[in-house]
């Protein structure tokens, strides 16, 4: 019997190609990102942005760069956790088909996971002592998820976005505010200069009775104060916009957080997802939760965004939990959703 | 061409379930419009119109969104896609020229790759007010252009 369990986990899911190495589910030996190497270096040429091609490329080289960081070899490996959606097909069997290989060469078993599920194990990386039942807002780019955990690996979807997800409308809001990107933290910076009681904006589904959420009508309501702004021909007071914008989102944010924690009765709430990132979020967030003697939790900056690590983390749980193994026919599933 | 004026989401949502109905297999859609111009709404009612019971969700950061109705219905946006390149290996033209109905947000992205038989939709407006213009770019759309101009209402 090996002493230590050592997991090899690829994503590759959307813009990252990635590959880690984590030791008895928590521990991180190494989490190499692709955009994080020097590829100029290694290729020679210029590597497209988010063709998913660039994953074949860049896959065997991730791995290779994550087990040597880790000292470890092939050999040494107890199970090897794959991303097998949501995500664009290309990237994800490019990862799948590079962690069956490994598998089948190495007699190894495999294990498929959600993507959104390693976003929420990402805390359990940087915080290890934390323990359900808890609650779990994932909010990124392309999500936004609240969830119920009665104990590990089990789970209740309590709510999601019906439209756009929070990062989206961070995103789109910061281009056409002409602020940069990513509009996440480009948002979060300039609202720091801004008021953000000094333009009404809707929180939508704020007071429904659900835990879901709705982003496209705020988005376009900030189109519309722009649009009317300029037709006027007045200035655009961008950082009181990207405050009260941001403002608007956190309300809802926290609104609907707050009373799944306080319906469920848990003690600790995660954050996780891109936008666990956002300042403002986590300072209402955790104001508000401590009122309620509810503890906040977050991920380390570098494992909010798309990185391997998290994927063997909940390939550790799933494996430890369930025991359960994906067969070699698994398959990419670009719209998988958790449940 | 059809113009229609629409004064809230909801009934830009109409529009689109009253279109959905009408689509057939290898249909294409393709919704042009700013930000905030109201496509995720029309797709959405497109969406319904066709059957499908999901969410519909926003398409931007996977590009893709199948699913499943009265059709296979693909829900693409190209918003992020910088180079014709990325499509081929996204699969684009197995999705267009495949079984099901696309709706394709941000078209013009697809450079030489942007169909030519497929039904164009232009959304502009303010506040909350909209027009949206239908445009057949394939005759087999003018069966379909004269249901629709019987069903929906072009009073407003």
């Amino acid at each position: 019997m090996k002493e230590e369990f050592l997991i090899l986990a690829i994503e590759s899911s959307c813009d990252e190609t990635s590959a880690a190495v984590i030791k008895d589910g928590k521990e991180v030996l190494s989490n190499v990102v692709a955009s994080q190497i020097d590829l100029h270096r290694k290729f020679g040429g210029v590597v497209p942005e988010i063709a998913s091609r660039k994953h074949v490329e860049l896959i065997n080289p991730v791995i290779e760069d994550a087990l040597e960081e880790a000292g470890v070899d092939y050999e040494d490996l107890s199970l090897v956790a794959v991303t097998y959606g949501p995500g664009l097909v290309g990237g994800l069997l490019v990862g799948i088909a590079a962690a069956k290989a490994i598998a089948y060469a190495y007699n190894l078993p495999l294990v498929g996971i959600n993507h959104i599920e390693g976003h929420i194990y990402s805390n359990f990386i940087s915080h290890p002592e934390i323990e359900p039942p808890l609650v779990c807002l994932t909010v990124s780019g392309g999500h936004t998820d609240l969830l119920y955990f009665e104990e590990l690996g089990a789970y209740q979807i309590l709510g999601r976005t019906k439209d756009d997800a929070a990062g989206e409308a961070f995103d789109k809001v910061a281009r056409v505010m002409e602020i940069g990107y990513p509009g996440g933290p480009a948002i979060d910076k300039l609202a720091k200069e801004g008021d953000s009681q000094a333009i009404d904006l809707p929180r939508p589904l704020i007071y429904d009775d659900n835990y879901d959420f709705s982003f496209s009508g705020l988005k376009t309501a900030v189109l519309n104060y722009i649009n009317q702004k300029k037709q006027k021909g007045e200035e655009i007071p961008k950082a009181d916009l990207a405050a009260s914008f941001q403002q608007a989102v956190v309300d809802v944010l926290t609104a609907k957080v707050v009373k799944a924690a306080q319906d469920k009765k848990v003690k600790r709430v995660l954050l996780s997802g891109g936008v666990s990132a956002n300042s403002h979020l986590r300072r209402e967030l955790e104001e508000k939760l401590d009122e309620l003697e509810i503890k906040l939790y977050y991920p380390q900056p570098r494992l909010c965004t798309d990185n391997a690590a998290m994927i063997g983390t909940a390939g550790y749980f799933k494996y430890q939990l369930t025991g359960e193994i994906a067969p070699y026919s698994l398959n990419a599933n670009p719209n998988l959703k958790l449940g | 061409m059809i113009k229609i004026n629409t004064s809230n989401p909801e009934e830009t949502f109409k529009v689109g379930e009253e279109l959905g109905k009408k689509l057939a297999p290898g249909d294409i859609v393709c919704l042009q419009g700013d930000l905030g111009a109201g496509k995720t709404s029309l797709a959405k009612g497109i969406c319904a119109g066709l059957g499908v019971k999901a969410d519909i969700t926003s398409p931007t950061y996977t590009i893709v969104n199948e699913y499943r109705g009265k059709y296979k219905v693909n829900h693409m946006d190209l918003y992020r896609i910088r180079q014709e390149d990325e499509l081929f290996d996204l699969g684009f033209e197995e999705y267009l020229y495949g079984d099901g109905v696309t709706i394709i947000e941000w078209p013009d992205k697809s450079g030489a790759l942007m169909p030519d038989q497929y039904l164009d939709i232009n959304l502009r407006g303010e506040g909350t007010d909209r027009e949206i213009r239908i445009i057949p770019q394939a005759n087999k759309f003018i069966g379909l252009m004269a249901e629709l101009k019987k069903d929906v209402d072009l009073s407003n």
